[in-house]
């Protein structure tokens, strides 16, 4: 520590609440180190939470409320205090009553300026009158004008931290397990099932929300602590069970799909387990419950548990002298270890003999307390113990949904949920320790009887103990700390006729804040019951979802796994100077630097383009004739060997899924062409009518798209340029027509499918070689071809080709609604065929002129280049078609388009409107048909 | 995450498969009407309660195949190849897959 920090405020030095030794203390007082708290250093020790070393230190105010700004101080202990979320470091939001310290953490107040001692937004309080419930759907709405400014004030009154734009990210992972039993707490009861689970043989997973198992017992009595230690060497020497702490199960979906969020991990921000566990067991206690009463969110105002962890887990004093308001045992017990600890404990109210607090006073923090016989009774500490909310989150998740017990006052498990779900410790019921141990240890076995299909085990159910019905006392009081929802706000939402306990919530926003109604819901729905002179049961609990705990967007993202897929010859591609093109999972070279150079010299000369990513499925068998004639649209039962035949398959709707031409490269082989990014669904969609409307059709399909790396070899010479590395096949034009494929062994390699087809328009060879040999093939040519012009070309290049020649492409130049006939292929369909996929909607559109139609158009002005997807428009305002390709051609100088257009404008030499994204309007003509160049196609079939 | 019960693979995540709405009989193109065509193409029961579907396991065997699942609670209980489509087995008729989960496969 520097000289001037021993010098700064004496906090550092000085643990003014620390006790001496406690028996269950989780401090390691041989280490201390310091933090900081708004800057000045404060002292702590390993197993100190922020909340506690700073409490050691005399700090009682932590945060300012959301709307009034009130000073807030420790309520519970635990995460889900409201008043206790503080920054630390570049975090935001932080449960200070929960997050261990660690040395060098710089620390600071949320939601107060300009400091926690004076805030200046304080001054709420004196608006609250303006600042009802639901103030937003009445105030800040005229005039309109003005809601730039209210959005810039309102804004600076948003609560929570500072979140930093450029922080690095965090590393978040994921983790899958699969357990025979996961128990949800990590309490008495929780171990005990455990245990019992383990010894009968099933697998556990035993997840608990704090740094280590005990749950209750951990801040309890020396019975307590000697019971835990018992616990706790049993599950460390149980071979079976797998403990996993600061950890909670905030999610659980069909068939025990169970999520569970991790903290604690070295070097991981978050880790989400997906856990698919055949049986669950839901123990995570009773969170005690807050009372409602004027100055109930006053810092000293606590509940006995949290007094009680303060003392016995963190050795922290909680006050100099206390009154302390009891209905149950746990009441009793904070007031003896109040004593214990030297703290006065000026008066015990006991809400079993009628007794009742009124009012806390106090501006920092309480100072006075009025009872309810009209005594005041002067003190810095206020404990009440007033009851117990059963979480029921997991159950009702579950498809349970909870059961108000009035004896009990608290909602319990409605019975409802699965066999594979089950219930143990305080939320199954009441009792001494060990019967609830008794209890959770036939839990333990049942759940392992239920995992493994054995016969059920019986577990008689817990007894149920009365408990005094208390939920707020004679004065107003807040019921939602982190809301600054009071009750006079429910009160008056159920008389505005917001009664209904979900309209309540969302109205008042009660229970939607950090502790999402742990703390909240009980009080909420009483209060809205006496508010309807209803009962408590009939109003019932608002519905839990997950998550049950806080759970970051880094988690629930995880890493990001996104596989990429490379041809053979994408190394080469990156070397030459391609420039990327992300097509679906698939990198392909776009260009090599000038697309409009790489077209020249395809027409001119000859280039080279890998197509890898096509899709090419082979067809064995004797019925594959059938299968062809059922998925397209046009006839194929003579295909001769070596002959190939362009095809276009329509979903049952007529609408064309994709188009490709399939060959017959032996008698009962065939290879089928799909578009690339149709690929896999074409697989599936043959498949899917082999296996379920054709079974007793011969046919075996197996995807071969990667077995090969494609390449298309197109322009004048390519005939030439192959002849000199091609053996085993002739290739004069009358020996291998156009529409042929052919097995040749090229630059050495045999097996290579060799297509004459031609996407671009030129006399093309397309070879599929065997993977391995790709990158060799394509090299062998290109440097055979040198003296030819040989050059690569890119998607980019075939793309304007394609589109100088008319060829549509499925999915650019079609879309979700485009039957056949609408795409200008009403030619291919063969409607005498006896059956094939779509045909009934192709007949009855066969009857009808082709509405919209695909059309060639070329704008007037040849210069001007139609962004893809501009609308055609007619008048001022109807659409009636749009562009679906646009491109400038190097071949023939002009912008070229394909697109739709309404059937009344589609006669050629129409002229139609394009309106562009700018808003302006050219005027485009329809054209005779959609090749714009070399239309008789006799440069394909030389 | 619901398990779906794969004939050939055993209960595996949903996640694995592609569901494939009802499963609904194929109407005779021959004969069938626009009305019927398209009731084939577009309608659904869709019940709240026990119905047939369709289910392809996508990233595992491969295989399209039936089962009945109950749409309100998510339990199957019968699952069976395309080829058995008329008959579901009948000592599982009725009763929760949960139950006979061994004899599926």
């Amino acid at each position: 520590m520097t000289p001037e920090a021993a010098q700064a405020p004496s906090r550092a030095a000085r643990q003014a609440l620390r006790l001496a030794r406690q028996a269950g203390e989780v401090i390691d007082r041989t280490q201390s180190f310091t933090f900081t708290w708004n800057g000045d250093p404060v002292a702590a020790y390993p197993g100190d939470t922020i909340v506690s070393a700073l409490a050691a230190a005399g700090v009682r105010v932590f945060s300012r409320s959301f709307k009034y700004h009130r000073p807030r101080g420790v309520l519970s202990a635990t995460g889900l205090d409201p008043g206790c979320l503080v920054q630390v470091d570049d975090e935001p939001n932080v449960r200070g009553a929960q997050r261990r310290v660690e040395p060098g953490m710089a620390v600071v107040a949320q939601n107060a300026w300009p400091s926690l001692r004076f805030d200046v937004k304080a001054a709420n309080r004196w608006m609250s009158r303006f600042l009802p419930p639901g103030f937003y759907y009445k105030t800040f709405m005229k005039p309109q004008r003005l809601w730039p400014t209210y959005q810039r004030v309102l804004r600076g009154f948003a609560p929570g931290g500072r979140l930093k734009a450029d922080v690095a990210p965090a590393y978040y992972d994921k983790r899958y397990a699969h357990a025979d039993v996961l128990v949800a707490g990590g309490g008495p009861a929780g171990m005990a099932a455990a245990l019992a689970a383990a010894e009968a043989g099933a697998r556990v997973l035993l997840v608990e929300e704090e740094p280590e198992l005990g749950g209750h017992l951990r801040w309890g009595d020396a019975a307590d602590l000697a019971a835990l230690a018992h616990l706790r060497r049993a599950i460390a020497s149980a071979s079976g069970v797998e403990v996993v702490v600061d950890a909670v199960v905030t999610g659980r979906y069909d068939d025990n799909w169970i999520a569970v969020v991790q903290r604690g991990v070295p070097g991981v921000f978050e880790r989400l387990w997906k856990v698919r566990a055949r049986s669950l067991v839901v123990s995570p206690g009773l969170i005690e419950r807050p009372y409602v009463f004027a100055g109930n969110d006053l810092p000293g105002v606590m509940l006995a548990t949290g007094v009680r962890r303060l003392i016995n887990l963190w050795a922290v004093k909680p006050g100099e002298r206390a009154v302390v308001f009891t209905a149950n045992a746990a009441g009793d017990a904070a007031a003896a270890d109040l004593e214990r600890v030297g703290v006065e404990v000026a008066r015990v109210v006991d809400a079993r003999r009628g007794e009742d607090v009124h009012r806390a006073r106090g501006r920092r923090g309480v100072r006075v307390v009025e009872l309810a016989d009209g005594s005041r009774v002067a003190c810095d500490l206020l404990v009440t113990a007033v009851g117990w909310t059963a979480p029921t989150s997991l159950l009702n998740m579950a498809g349970d949904r909870p059961v108000y017990d009035p004896r009990a006052a608290r909602f319990r498990p409605g019975g409802q949920h699965p066999r594979e779900v089950l219930v143990a410790g305080g939320l199954a019921g009441d009792g001494a320790l060990h019967e609830l141990v008794v209890h959770a240890t036939l839990v333990g076995r049942a759940a392992a009887a239920v995992g493994a299909g054995r016969a059920p085990v019986t577990v008689p159910a817990l007894p149920v103990d009365d408990h005094p019905a208390l939920f707020q006392g004679r004065t107003h009081g807040f019921v939602d700390c982190s809301e600054d929802v009071s009750s006079k706000d429910i009160v008056s939402a159920a008389r505005e006729g917001y009664d209904s306990v979900e309209l309540a919530k969302r109205y008042t926003t009660v229970t939607m804040g950090a502790a999402q109604g742990k703390l909240e819901t009980m009080n909420t729905v009483a209060i809205l019951a006496a508010a309807r002179g209803d009962t408590i049961g009939e109003v019932g609990t608002t519905v839990w979802r997950p998550p049950f705990a806080p759970i970051t967007l880094g988690a629930l993202a995880g890493r990001m796994f996104e596989p990429i897929r490379r041809s053979p010859l994408q190394g080469w591609h990156e070397a030459h100077g391609a420039r990327p093109l992300v097509a679906g999972q698939w990198i392909r070279p776009d260009h090599y630097g000038d697309p409009e150079a790489e077209v020249r010299n395809v027409r001119r000369n000859v280039g080279l383009i890998d197509v890898t990513p096509l899709g090419k499925l082979d067809l064995r068998g004797p019925d594959v004739p059938r299968l062809l004639n059922f998925v397209y649209v046009n006839k194929w039962s003579k295909l001769d060997v070596g002959a190939v035949r362009y095809g276009v398959m329509c979903g049952e709707d007529g609408v064309v899924l994709d188009d490709g031409v399939t060959g017959r490269l032996s008698p009962d082989r065939w290879l089928m062409s799909t578009t690339s990014s149709r690929a896999d669904a074409v697989y599936e969609w043959i498949e899917s009518w082999l296996q379920t409307e054709h079974p007793e059709w011969r046919v075996f399909v197996t995807p071969v798209t990667t077995d090969y790396a494609s390449m298309n070899v197109a322009g004048p010479r390519s005939r030439d340029l192959l002849a000199r590395v091609t053996e085993e096949v002739d290739l004069t034009p009358a020996a291998f027509p156009y529409m042929q494929v052919r097995t040749a062994r090229v630059a050495g390699v045999a097996g290579c499918v060799t297509w004459r087809i031609g996407f671009t328009g030129e006399l093309s060879y397309e070879l599929h070689v065997p993977a391995a040999y790709g990158l060799h093939v394509w090299e062998t040519l290109l440097a055979a071809g040198a003296d030819l012009g040989a050059a690569p070309f890119g998607v980019e290049a075939q793309r304007i080709m394609r589109l100088e020649k008319g060829h549509a492409i499925v999915g650019q130049d079609t879309d979700g609604l485009t039957q056949a006939q609408s795409a200008a292929l009403g030619g291919l369909v063969k409607l005498d065929k006896e059956d094939f996929a779509g045909k009934p909607e192709l007949v009855w559109k066969a009857a009808h002129v082709p509405d919209p139609l695909l059309v060639g158009l070329q704008p007037l002005d040849a210069t001007i280049v139609p962004a893809e997807a501009s609308l055609i428009v007619e008048g001022e305002k109807r659409i009636v078609g749009r562009i679906t390709s646009s491109r400038m051609s190097p071949t023939l100088g002009r912008a070229l388009c394909l697109g739709f257009v309404a059937a009344h404008l589609a006669a050629p030499g129409t002229v139609v409107t394009v309106k562009l994204p700018d808003g302006s309007r050219i005027r485009a003509t329809v054209m005779p048909q959609l090749a714009h160049f070399d239309a008789e196609g006799s440069r394909l079939r030389g | 995450m619901i398990l779906v019960p794969c004939p050939y693979c055993g209960p595996r995540n949903a996640s694995e498969f592609r569901w494939g709405g009802e499963a609904r009989p194929r109407p005779p193109v021959g004969t069938v009407t626009p009305e019927a065509w398209r009731a084939y193409l577009y309608l659904r029961r869709n019940v709240a309660g026990w119905t047939v579907e369709s289910w392809y396991h996508r990233a595992g065997c491969r295989r399209f195949f039936c089962a009945e699942r109950h749409t309100v609670t998510n339990e199957f209980r019968a699952a069976y190849l395309p080829g058995a489509a008329d008959r579901p087995r009948e000592q599982n008729a009725g009763e929760s897959l949960a139950a006979g989960r061994e004899e599926v496969v």
